[in-house]
């Protein structure tokens, strides 16, 4: 997944296309990073399991699939665009 | 390249809260290493702020309005050039190109150069005929009708859907949701600028910028684009930052090429959801915000000085992104001589430089 973003340590996300800045929570950073480095759903759910104390991967996936949504609604990632497993 | 070095006449001192560029092309100028002359600003008004910043000009004048016409502004411009021996006229407000354009000889009698469209390109570039753009080139502009009676508001509604706007050749656009407010807004329009007013097809999305410099003969010698981070309730641009977006910079440059644009423009676009770029004007000299482009890397003030000069500037280098400005409103305490001097002699001298 292409993901033009500036993310820096502190959570601070700039698109570099429409100039939008957003604040991410470490687990949206993580995320970000994940996707910028073209991680699929399973990796990211593994990515997050590994830094936090968190459920089960079902939820974790749910939960992914739904920050990618938000995502893609801030048009920061293509709307068609969609996680491989 | 060489240090710059001559005196630079700088209009649009009207730093208020629908600011001319002067003071950020003059600040451009003043910060960069490479300049090394004079800057000397022109303004219509005592109270102008760019008078109150002797960081940056070495003295300003009062200059007549454009509706005085052209031979009172060159009366002004003698006088001032007896003094100041400037080389280089950068004008900054879209009402004095008219008075400019064309007259090379009379300003190089003045000892003036300027870097600025034909009055072709000029017009070319004029709200009421961008629809040209698109017929003859294919540039994405908005669907517009030009109208001179008020009858051709109720048939609007058969060319494209409310929303629309309603706009004047020279500034301001309103938008308006039905056909009282069309109606409204067009003889709001009408009676600030006159005829024609025009009405577009409204492009949902979000307004992007281009400061952009072309070379007369189609090329671009630089260009960076910025996306308004705070607006004021004008839509002036209060905080922006740079951005890159390969689709905005190819249609700066189409545009350059088709128009051969020669001096500095602003091009506003808007941005649609599904990320098509829709031209919706092309202001044909620098943005009060130019002092950005300078910022991210791009000089264009000093670029268009040395292209006014006669240098060959061919191209700038790449800009940064992520480079940001915020406007910041202070107060500037005077002196009653201080506003004594501007009104009774209509100038002020002396740079503070420590």
């Amino acid at each position: 997944m292409e993901l033009d973003l500036a993310i820096s340590p502190s959570g601070f996300v700039f698109d570099p296309r429409t100039g939008a800045t957003f604040s991410a929570n470490p687990a949206a950073r993580l995320l970000l990073e994940g996707m910028q480095e073209g991680e699929g759903l399973a990796a990211l759910v593994a990515r997050l399991q590994a830094h936090f104390e968190v459920g089960e991967a079902d939820d974790l996936e749910r939960d992914v699939l739904e920050f990618l949504r938000v995502l893609q609604d801030e048009t920061l990632v293509p709307a068609e665009r969609e996680l491989e497993g | 390249m060489a240090r710059f070095t001559e005196t630079v006449l700088v209009t649009g001192l009207n730093a208020t809260d629908n600011p001319g560029p002067g003071v950020a092309v003059a600040q451009s100028l003043r910060d960069d290493p490479d300049f090394g002359g004079r800057i000397i600003g022109l303004a219509y008004d005592m109270l102008d702020p760019g008078h109150f910043l002797p960081d940056l000009f070495d003295a300003s004048y009062l200059i007549p309005y454009p509706s005085g016409g052209r031979e009172a502004l060159f009366d002004r411009l003698a006088y001032i050039q007896e003094r100041e021996h400037a080389g280089v006229l950068l004008p900054n407000l879209d009402s004095e190109l008219p008075a400019l354009m064309g007259q090379e000889a009379a300003l190089g009698a003045l000892g003036l150069r300027t870097f600025l469209p034909s009055r072709a390109q000029f017009d070319q570039r004029n709200k009421d005929r961008l629809g040209e753009l698109r017929d003859k080139f294919g540039i994405p502009v908005p669907r517009s009708v030009n109208l001179v009676e008020v009858e051709g508001v109720y048939a609007l509604h058969k060319l494209f859907p409310f929303p629309m706007v309603i706009k004047s050749p020279f500034y301001g656009a309103t938008i308006v949701h039905n056909t009282d407010e069309a109606v409204h807004a067009f003889w709001s329009a009408a009676a600030q600028w006159g005829y024609p007013v025009i009405a577009q097809a409204y492009v949902e999305g979000e307004e992007v910028n281009v400061t952009a410099l072309g070379d007369g003969r189609g090329g671009m010698v630089g260009a960076v684009a910025m996306k308004k981070m705070l607006l004021t309730d004008k839509g002036k641009g209060w905080a922006g930052v740079t951005i890159r977006d390969r689709g905005l910079l190819s249609l700066s440059e189409e545009l350059l090429r088709v128009l051969s644009w020669r001096g500095p423009c602003e091009i506003e676009v808007r941005r649609d959801r599904q990320g098509a770029f829709h031209l919706l004007e092309i202001n044909p000299r620098m943005p009060a915000w130019v002092d950005l482009c300078f910022g991210a890397g791009q000089n264009i003030p000093l670029a268009t000085a040395r292209l006014a000069a006669g240098e060959a500037v061919t191209s700038l280098p790449d800009y940064r992104v992520g480079a940001a400005f915020v406007r910041v409103s202070t107060n500037t305490l005077l002196t009653i001589e201080e506003l004594e001097t501007l009104s009774s002699a209509g100038e002020r001298h002396g740079r503070r430089t420590s």
